[in-house]
Order: C-alpha cells, then sequence, then structure tokens
C-alpha cells in the first residue's frame, strides 16, 4: 500500500510502486482532470502539484508520492480559483485539453513568485504545450491573475 | 405535452434579404422517433430537431457539430437564437446526437444540389471532404471550416427564425391580435396595445403544433442583438476546473484498457510475437494478434503499455522497407517530369509561345515534408460490446462516420450502436477519421467488458494519416514593366481539393497541373489541407518574382490585384497595422502573405529578426482577415491566433521523416511544438465586407510560413524553398545582403 493525500483527502493506493502517478490519479482515484499527452514529461499535460512543485506527472512512480501532499486540477484551494478565473475572463482555453497543465504550472509560479516578469513567466511556462497556441492569452491570464491577488492583500 | 410530429421539421426553402436560398432540405419527418430521447420529460417542448423549449423557458439548442476549441457550441447557438430572439443567458447549448437526421448530407445537400448560391471555390472542397455526396449520408462531419458559413447559415439561423414565427402565430391566435402587433425579445412575447406579456414556454406546445414556416424572414445585420457579439464561450468554465469530459476520460463500471501498436511499416503484417517470458503484471492481461497491429488488454493503460513495450514483436516484409524520405521526394520529382500524366486545374493562354520567346524565363522548385497532426488528446475511444447493442464514447469529428465502421465491423445494424460525442483534445483533420475505432471495435469483439483504448504519443505520431509532402514546380515570365506575364506550376497531390493552386492574381497565362504520386504513407486531412502547401508554394514564388524586378512584395501584389478590390482592402490594412515600409535594425525584416481559403482573405506580415548565429525569432504576426462577416469576433481572433502558431510550428520545425518505410519521429522531443518562449505578438484585425461567409479555423495557417520566409529572404538574401526552416544554415555567414 503506498499511502497519498490528494486535494486533503487521504488514499491507500494498492499498485505497482513504478506505476506512474498520472495513472493513479486517473485510474486508481478517478480524478480525470489531469491529462496523458507524452507520457515522457515532454508536454506538461499531466502537470500536479507535488509538496507544492509542478511535477509531470507522468514519469513520478507512485512509490515517490508515498505520504507527499498532490493537488490537482480538481482542488479548490484559493490560488487555483483565483487563477482558473482569471483563464475564463481571458477565454483561454480551446480544445482546453492541455489546460488543467497550464494552470497547475501556473499556480506553482505565482505561489512562490507572485509578480512574475514575461521572461519569469515563459520560463516557467515552457514545459507545457499549448497546441492551439494560445500562448498570448495564457500570459495575459497569469498577469492578470497576479494582479488579482496582489489587489486581494491590500 | 412533447409535441414531435412530422411536421416539426423545417421545410424547404426561404427569403433572405429579397434573395431566394436554400432550404435546408431535412428529408420531412423520417426517424423523428429516434429524436423522442432528446426530451426529458413532458415539460420540454421540441420545435424543430434543432430546438427544444422547456417550461422554465429554457431554450436547449442542438448544435450538430463537434467541440474542439474552436467555439461552434457557442457561435451556432448565438446564430439560432439571434434570429429567435432569445434571452442569451437562458440559452443551453448540446450537441446534436450522432443521427443521420443531423448528417452534414442532409445539411448541404439543399444547396449542393441546386448550386446557384454555392460557392465555386468550395466545390473541390466539398467532392474532397466528403469524396461523394452519396457518401454524405453517413457523416456527420466537423471540418472544412465550415460550421458557421454552412450550418449557421443556412440551418440554425432558419431554425431560429421559424420557430419565433411560430411562437408569435399562436401568441396571435390565443391573444386575438394582430400577427404584427406581436413583438419578441428575450424569449419573451408581447403585446404593447394591451400590456400582454408572456414566455416563449406558454406557446411553445401549441407552436409545435403548426406547420413550419416556409420562408422565415431572417434579421438585417443592423437588427443582430447576439451575432457580432463575444459572449463569453459555454464550454470556458469546465475546461479550467478539470470537469469537461473529454472522449479519454470516460469511465465505465468495470472497464479494463488496452493499447496498440501497429506495424510501423504502413501496409506490413504480424508475422511473430514471442510472449513466452513475459511478466504477469496484473490479474488480467491479454494479448490479442490484429493481423497488421498487436493489442494488449490489462488492467491500467500503463500495465497494458509496459506488457507491450516487452513483447517481442516481429512483423513481415514489405515491399516498403526500405523507403526513405529523400528516395519519396525524388520519385515526386520523377513523377512531375512525367507530363503526359498530368491533370490540369486551369489552363489559359498559351505559357509555352511566352516561355519559347521570352528572354528571361524564372524557375523555382519547392518542397514541403509530411506533416502529423499531433493533437494533445492523444488518439483514443471506450467500446462497450453488449449482446444487442455496441456503445461508443469519442471525441471525434464524425460521429456518423465512427457509428457506420463500428457498425461494420462488430456486424450490427447502426441503429444498434451508439456514438457519445465528447471534447476533442484537439482534432485538426485528425479525428475525422474512423481507424481508432476500427481497432477498437475489433479488439472488443475478443472481450466481455468495457474497454478504454489509448495510443500511446509514439503510435499517435507513428501512424497518423499525414499532411502529404509535396513538389512544387514553378515558370513565369515578366514583361518590361515587371509584371507577371505567364505563370506555369506543375506540382504532386494525394487526393483532395485543388482550388488551393488557384491564383487570385490576374495573370493572363496560366497553366497550372497536377499529378499523383504513388506512396504507401497515408494521407489525411490536417488544418488547411492543401492550402497548407500551395500558400507557401505561391506566396514565396511571387515573392521571389517582385524582387527579380526589385518592386516592392506589397506593390507588386496589388498591381496584379486591380479587379480584386476586397483582397486589396484586407492587404492596404495590413501593411497600415503592421508598419510596413518603415526602418528595421539589421537582422530584422517583415515579410508578407495574401491568401484565401475556405472563403476567407488572409494577409499576413510577419516581423522576423535573424540573429548572427541564424537563430530564428518571430517578433510580431500582423494578420488582417475577411470573412465577410465576423460571428463571434473574439473567438475568430482566437482562431486566426491558432492557425498561425499551428502553422508557424510546420514551418520553423514540422517533418515527419520516413527512414525504412516508417516514420522516424516518435514524440515532442523529435517531433517539436512551438512553445510559449518562441510565440510572437499576434495582432489580428478583421474586416467585415459582407461578402459571404468564409471560415477561421484554417484560413490563417496557409500564410503564416510564406510571410515568415519573404521575412527571412528580405533579412538575409536567403530564400527558404523547402520546409522546416530550421534545416536552413541562417547565420550570419551566408547572408546575401
Amino acid at each position: 500500500m503506498t499511502h497519498l493525500k490528494i486535494n486533503g483527502q487521504a488514499h491507500a493506493i494498492d499498485a505497482d510502486p513504478n506505476t506512474p502517478l498520472l495513472w493513479i490519479i486517473r485510474e486508481q482515484i478517478g480524478l480525470t482532470g489531469t491529462k496523458f499527452g507524452c507520457g515522457i514529461a515532454q508536454c506538461g499535460v499531466c502537470t500536479v502539484q507535488l509538496a507544492g512543485a509542478a511535477i509531470r506527472s507522468c514519469v513520478i512512480p507512485l512509490s515517490a508520492a508515498e505520504g507527499q501532499e498532490i493537488t490537482t486540477i480538481e482542488a479548490t484551494d484559493h490560488i487555483i480559483q483565483v487563477v482558473q478565473a482569471a483563464w475564463i475572463e481571458e477565454q483561454v482555453p480551446q480544445c482546453g485539453y492541455c489546460q488543467s497543465g497550464q494552470i497547475m504550472s501556473a499556480v506553482a509560479l505565482l505561489s512562490k513568485n507572485p509578480s512574475p516578469s514575461e521572461i519569469e513567466i515563459e520560463n516557467a511556462m515552457n514545459g507545457n504545450i499549448c497546441r492551439c497556441g494560445m500562448y498570448a492569452r495564457i500570459k495575459r491570464a497569469i498577469a492578470k491573475a497576479s494582479n488579482n491577488l496582489k489587489t486581494e492583500k491590500i | 405535452m412533447s409535441k414531435w410530429t412530422r411536421r416539426a421539421f423545417i421545410g424547404t426553402g426561404l427569403i433572405a434579404g429579397g434573395a431566394t436560398v436554400f432550404g435546408i432540405a431535412i428529408r420531412p419527418g423520417n426517424r423523428a422517433d429516434k429524436m423522442k430521447n432528446t426530451l426529458v420529460n413532458d415539460t420540454e417542448t421540441l420545435l424543430n430537431i434543432w430546438l427544444k423549449i422547456g417550461l422554465d423557458n429554457v431554450i436547449t439548442v442542438y448544435v450538430p457539430h463537434a467541440e474542439l476549441g474552436q467555439g461552434i457550441h457557442t457561435s451556432l447557438a448565438m446564430m439560432l437564437a439571434d434570429e429567435l430572439d432569445a434571452d442569451w443567458n437562458k440559452i443551453k447549448i448540446e450537441e446534436a446526437p450522432s443521427n443521420k437526421e443531423y448528417a452534414s448530407g442532409s445539411i448541404i445537400r439543399g444547396f449542393a444540389a441546386e448550386g446557384t448560391d454555392y460557392p465555386a471555390f468550395l466545390q473541390d472542397t466539398m467532392n474532397g471532404i466528403f469524396n461523394t455526396i452519396g457518401k454524405v449520408m453517413n457523416m456527420e462531419i466537423t471540418g472544412g471550416s465550415m460550421s458557421v458559413r454552412f450550418t449557421g447559415k443556412y440551418v440554425m439561423r432558419i431554425a431560429g427564425a421559424a420557430a419565433k414565427e411560430m411562437i408569435k402565430q399562436v401568441a396571435s391566435k390565443e391573444w386575438n391580435v394582430p400577427l404584427d402587433e406581436i413583438s419578441t425579445a428575450n424569449s419573451m412575447v408581447s403585446h404593447i396595445k394591451s400590456g400582454k406579456t408572456e414566455t416563449y414556454a406558454h406557446f411553445a406546445p401549441s407552436a409545435a403544433n403548426l406547420k413550419m414556416p416556409v420562408q422565415p424572414t431572417l434579421k438585417e445585420r443592423a437588427d443582430f442583438k447576439i451575432m457580432g457579439t463575444s459572449p463569453q464561450r459555454n464550454d470556458i468554465p469546465a475546461k479550467v476546473n478539470g470537469k469537461a469530459q473529454f472522449g479519454i476520460d470516460t469511465i465505465l463500471p468495470n472497464m479494463k484498457y488496452a493499447t496498440i501498436k501497429a506495424s510501423p511499416v504502413f501496409g506490413a503484417n504480424v508475422k511473430n510475437i514471442e510472449e513466452s517470458a513475459l511478466t504477469k503484471r496484473a490479474s488480467y492481461q491479454k494479448i490479442i494478434n490484429l493481423g497488421n497491429a498487436v493489442a494488449v488488454v490489462s488492467e491500467g493503460y500503463w500495465l497494458a503499455s509496459q506488457t507491450l513495450k516487452e513483447l517481442k514483436i516481429t512483423f513481415e516484409t514489405s515491399p516498403n522497407d526500405k523507403v526513405s524520405t529523400a528516395n519519396i521526394l525524388a520519385s515526386f520529382a520523377d513523377t512531375l517530369k512525367k507530363t503526359d500524366d498530368y491533370k490540369k486545374d486551369i489552363e489559359k493562354g498559351d505559357v509555352e509561345k511566352i516561355f519559347n520567346s521570352a528572354s528571361k524565363v524564372i524557375e523555382q522548385t519547392y518542397k514541403v515534408p509530411f506533416l502529423a497532426h499531433a493533437a494533445m488528446e492523444p488518439m483514443n475511444c471506450t467500446i462497450w460490446l453488449q449482446k444487442e447493442k455496441c456503445e461508443v464514447w469519442i471525441g471525434c469529428q464524425n460521429p456518423l462516420g465512427i457509428q457506420k465502421a463500428v457498425a461494420d465491423i462488430v456486424d450490427m445494424n447502426m441503429d444498434q450502436v451508439h456514438v457519445y460525442n465528447q471534447y476533442l483534445g484537439g482534432g485538426f483533420g485528425r479525428k475525422l477519421e474512423t481507424d481508432i475505432v476500427e481497432q477498437a471495435a475489433k479488439i472488443a469483439k475478443e472481450v466481455e467488458f468495457p474497454l478504454k483504448f489509448i495510443w500511446s504519443r509514439e503510435e499517435d505520431i507513428q501512424q497518423d494519416k499525414y499532411r502529404d509532402a509535396s513538389v512544387s514546380k514553378f515558370k513565369a515570365v515578366m514583361d518590361d514593366a515587371g509584371r507577371v506575364v505567364a505563370w506555369q506550376n506543375f506540382y504532386t497531390y494525394k487526393n483532395h481539393p485543388k482550388e488551393a493552386s488557384l491564383i487570385s492574381y490576374a495573370i493572363e497565362n496560366l497553366d497550372i497541373a497536377h499529378v499523383i504520386p504513388k506512396t504507401h504513407i497515408p494521407w489525411g486531412n490536417w488544418r488547411s489541407v492543401d492550402a497548407s502547401k500551395h500558400g507557401f508554394f505561391i506566396e514565396s514564388f511571387i515573392d521571389e518574382l517582385a524582387h527579380s524586378v526589385q518592386k516592392d512584395p506589397v506593390a507588386f501584389r496589388n498591381e496584379m490585384l486591380s479587379d480584386q478590390s476586397r483582397m486589396q482592402k484586407v492587404l492596404a490594412l495590413a501593411v497600415e497595422k503592421s508598419g510596413w515600409g518603415t526602418e528595421l535594425s539589421k537582422g530584422t525584416a517583415r515579410g508578407v502573405s495574401l491568401v484565401e481559403s475556405f472563403g476567407t482573405i488572409v494577409a499576413q506580415i510577419a516581423q522576423v529578426n535573424i540573429s548572427e548565429e541564424g537563430q530564428v525569432n518571430i517578433e510580431k504576426i500582423t494578420c488582417v482577415a475577411d470573412a465577410g462577416y465576423v460571428m463571434h469576433p473574439d473567438g475568430f481572433i482566437a482562431q486566426m491566433e491558432s492557425g498561425i502558431i499551428f502553422g508557424l510550428t510546420a514551418a520553423l520545425y514540422g517533418e515527419i521523416n520516413i527512414v525504412n518505410g516508417a516514420v522516424k519521429e516518435s514524440n515532442f522531443h523529435d517531433y517539436q511544438m512551438l512553445r510559449i518562449s518562441d510565440a510572437p505578438v499576434i495582432e489580428t484585425f478583421i474586416l467585415n465586407s459582407e461578402a459571404q461567409l468564409g471560415g477561421a479555423g484554417e484560413p490563417s495557417t496557409p500564410g503564416i510560413a510564406p510571410a515568415v520566409c519573404n521575412a527571412i529572404y528580405a533579412a538575409t538574401g536567403i530564400r527558404v524553398r523547402e520546409l522546416p526552416i530550421k534545416n536552413h544554415d541562417l547565420s550570419m555567414k551566408n547572408w546575401l545582403v
């Protein structure tokens, strides 16, 4: 049994410890917001947070997540909701398939760096491919979320 | 109270703006019973197959197209809702079920048969995408940038207007007031003089008993309330919180998982599967030989894929085992020499005569590679084959085609196959194909449970239906005034509309022809299809001709467009907005392209910087589009941006190489996508010329490669005649300026 905490909920998982976390999240837990894209950490659609860091869940084995906090797109943390609202405001998604990963990368960035520069946004988001090409909107939404998070604190 | 009658189907024709346009030709009456299940209960009324009204006055619009991010559910619902004078906030949108009533053929047949209002440039597109009109009845297509300009124009608006007239007729009768004193707004009917007002829902049940108006009056532009605005898309909220259901997200009770490896050399068969030393990873594990592919079924996708990797599969030898990209392109070039095999696209004047007497003939050859679609959601479907029925969950661009393909393999009637179309994680033409469900249905016949079938990314890239590689040869002659007098273009192509090779420029002597070469590489529709090649070919060669007579590339194009005022206006606005002609630093330059495709004219001006080391930095794209009239401006702009990034990925990096008969590239590390750090600023401007409606999903893709390559030439003097750009050494030592 491997013990995971996903979005605040405890799970005991009986699976091959080499199974990538992605498939545990999707097939065992049933949280399908985290997507499969490449299997080799090249596209970012499987991005979740593991102990606060954005990771590609398609290459992280279950064993590496034992006892750690995992946050997925389905979580209702305040910062995630602020980023999601900015995503809607900027009408970012087209097909939407990469957006869970985009948002989880953006949330990890803003958690550590509440006022990222354009270069910092590009560096943090470069592992997330959007085949529909909505990069300009992603940048605008991150800037908007950053602003909204700052305004709240004042 | 549910009123589904034969009369409730929309009938024949209509009058719009004084001109007769075509009826939408829904076959009257038949199969209506099958639509009844769209009613939840007796409190809902179906006014026609495109909308239903609930007692709560919520109106549900059925959109017969797949949502792959183009926002079509929202745009088409807007067109219906506006004509219906509906309250946009109380509109629900559902994708129409997979059903022949919504077949593309039903929708297009009305005008395809009659022809008058049927734009000539679409003839080949229609034939290409649908192959034959007879086949269309089993297709429910989302493709060809057609949804707004056809379904929207010929179905959704008419359905909304007709329903409104029916409701007004009932109100007039019930209130005993003249019809022309009845007004409608926000899903409410009013009679001002008497102060009476009621919901649409109140009248809907009686309205459904009326005969459908044959010629509902459509709104004039000035009366549009929803069309031409940009309400938020209905599919977006679920796409930011992980709740949107894509095909791959289907979960069924007792479901197992399958994955597959097909013969890397297309068409070869499985020779042997060595499974004796296999690790037992799960309580259930089954290996299935499909003849040309091997599938593994297991308790999870990863388990199945690990077992598949462990299997030692050998494939039969194939005559294509030695084929490579180089010899495919060489054979294409050879085919081009066989002038007897040419099929003419257009022949005008006498090019040969001019070539023979000219002092200078300019000749160039261009090449483009094979390309994969690489939608972010790998190919997948979920299938449950039961005794009397088969159910399929998939995100696809052609649910009726899927239904038919499955029915054929599991040996059932189409009625027994139910296809539930989900959101698509990208399509770009790939998900018009039925190969994924054909494999799934064969596997399903071997098991007793529901099955989720997922391709690996490697399978997705190596078993695609590729945008074909092509070679295009040009010859041209200029007169003393520096105008093109003769234009010859011979090119290779696969099996698709060739209107993309036709040029908008006024040239007196034309000779455009093609040959169809043989390859074993499977071909498919790839965003903008043939235009993705010809945009690059034509707009690059035109640019070369302009430079050959030292003319400004914009002015040069303009001179040949004197009878094309729409194109001239698009070009002029692009010039104005981009700063064309203003000074840029060394290594930076602008390039222009002008392409009409799918009914939309797009000018693009790319500002590109080349570093001393030859690094290409796309700084800014100015994009101007005339699609006649844009229904949802923000969505249209998003499509232009998307088509540009898609085309830019192909222009800079895109190539599928064939080595030993098989695709060499396998995943995003070697089939590179444009990422956020490389994405240019894109400024899009819309010109509503009021001409025929044009498409949105594809028209910005063809022009980006030539705009960038023309900028590279202007900056460095290096002419890129073969894509992708990454294969060219653009470092300063090679510059010719």
